[in-house]
């Protein structure tokens, strides 16, 4: 695939590298931002979209979406290129000294500066802590369904109360050959249509609802077999093929893990002039950052953004003189906000 | 108050906690392995505890919410609960509960 060519690539599009794409905008630096969510917002999105943020400087109270909204609404005018649920899996030096990074999803881009806004990680499913599950993932075991195909005649367990699971159950269960869903309460957080068609489809023998915790896993060679259920009173096992647990995202670092950034305990080291992390022209903003003194709120990674984009203005433009201005009297930077 | 931490892989920690801190908390400054990865806002359910049984009384039942979100755990059982919503109170002196699986 040809290679994007950009100033920065932002990792992450959390609201710390949303506004990243602001500050930059400002001194003419386009962005490209890739997440692994499907939509931009980061944790604000994905963890916490309902719930109120007080101590975001001037809104006295915000939901975690709205604050999206808002940034979204605020970088409008630089339309940065978004690459959604897209994971950065490597990054590598080009002959001219720029980035290249590359996505799960095969896209390449290219640009003098990378900032690193990953916050905690990667939203990856969380993974039941069964021994040896490991073994059975990717053949036996799965966190998605690719292809509702994959599972015809397969017989299925499905764990967790959430829409994913229940969703999924639903889904599935016509093409397997046998469907179950495993959940540790009768009682469910998915929506109560989902639930209801679920109980008709068991009321009428079409599948079965089993109220245990998955204990064990049995098979071989990354085949499974069986499944343990475990209830209070007892253990029994359940035929299997294919098990699906469905219990919501977890961060993970993942591969930005490697990317040679000297990291502390899971954080990327930085300064505090220019937040660079050790290898120059590569920078870090944001929770996923550490310095003397850090503190993970929203507002540090917009302070954050607003200083990395200075330093990375003089790495995208080398031979350009950065011109400090503000938005309240430069008509220039109205001009480009779209107000002037 | 002074609570007993049993860790994920059966090590035992006494931890000092501050009175209206919540157990979370007390957990994370013990530096004990608890992920807590919303830091307390009932998001994610990776803060997960088994409370021994002598104090489930003294703790509030859990919300419907907490409820909800402990289906985003693994192994619950009865005595399961979210370390982010229960508040240290002199009635918990000596509490002892069990870091979940799936948690560090």
């Amino acid at each position: 695939m040809t290679a994007i060519q950009t100033d920065v690539v932002i990792i992450g599009a959390g609201p710390t590298g949303l506004f990243a794409v602001f500050e930059l905008g400002l001194l003419d630096i386009k962005a490209h931002i890739v997440d692994i969510l499907d939509r931009p917002g980061g944790q604000c999105a994905e963890l916490y979209p309902e719930k109120p943020i007080y101590d975001i400087p001037g809104l006295p109270i915000v939901t975690g979406q709205e604050l999206v909204d808002r940034l979204m609404e605020q970088i409008k005018p630089f339309s940065p290129t978004f690459h959604l649920g897209e994971m950065a899996t490597a990054l590598t030096k080009t002959e001219d000294g720029k980035w290249r990074l590359t996505t799960d999803a095969g896209t390449v881009l290219e640009a003098p500066v990378l900032v690193v806004a990953a916050g905690g990680g990667s939203f990856t499913p969380k993974r039941p802590p069964i021994p040896g599950i490991e073994a059975y993932e990717g053949s036996s075991v799965f966190y998605a369904v690719r292809k509702i195909e994959n599972f015809r005649g397969k017989k299925v367990i499905i764990a967790g109360g959430g829409d994913s699971a229940l969703d999924w159950t639903l889904n599935l269960q016509p093409v397997a050959a046998g469907m179950t869903l495993v959940h540790h309460r009768d009682g469910f957080r998915a929506a109560p249509d989902s639930v209801n068609k679920m109980r008709a489809l068991v009321e009428n023998g079409q599948m079965q609802l089993h109220i245990a915790n998955v204990s064990a896993l049995h098979g071989a060679n990354g085949k499974l077999e069986a499944v343990t259920f475990k209830t209070k009173e007892k253990e029994y096992d359940v035929a299997c093929d294919a098990l699906l647990p469905f219990f919501g995202l977890t961060m993970k670092l993942g591969p930005v893990a490697d990317f040679g950034l000297n990291l502390h305990e899971n954080l990327i080291p930085v300064d505090t002039e220019k937040f660079e992390t050790s290898t120059p022209s590569i920078f870090a903003i944001g929770d996923i950052n550490t310095y003397p003194g850090k503190l993970k709120l929203i507002l540090s990674g917009f302070h954050e953004a607003a200083l990395m984009a200075q330093q990375a203005f003089r790495v995208a433009r080398p031979n350009e003189k950065l011109r400090f201005q503000y938005t309240t009297s430069s008509s220039n930077l109205q001009k480009k906000l779209g107000v002037a | 108050v002074k609570i007993k931490v049993t860790d994920q892989k059966g090590g035992v920690h006494e931890i000092e906690g501050t009175l209206g801190w919540s157990l979370m908390e007390a957990v994370r400054q013990a530096n004990l392995p608890m992920n807590a990865e919303c830091g307390g806002c009932l998001a994610c359910a990776t803060c997960h505890v088994y409370v021994d049984e002598a104090f489930r009384g003294a703790i509030p039942e859990a919300s419907e919410l907490e409820i909800a979100m402990l289906d985003m755990a693994f192994d619950i059982q009865d005595n399961s609960r979210l370390s982010c919503q229960i508040t240290l109170k002199p009635e918990l002196e000596g509490l002892a509960v069990t870091l979940a699986p799936g948690t560090d």
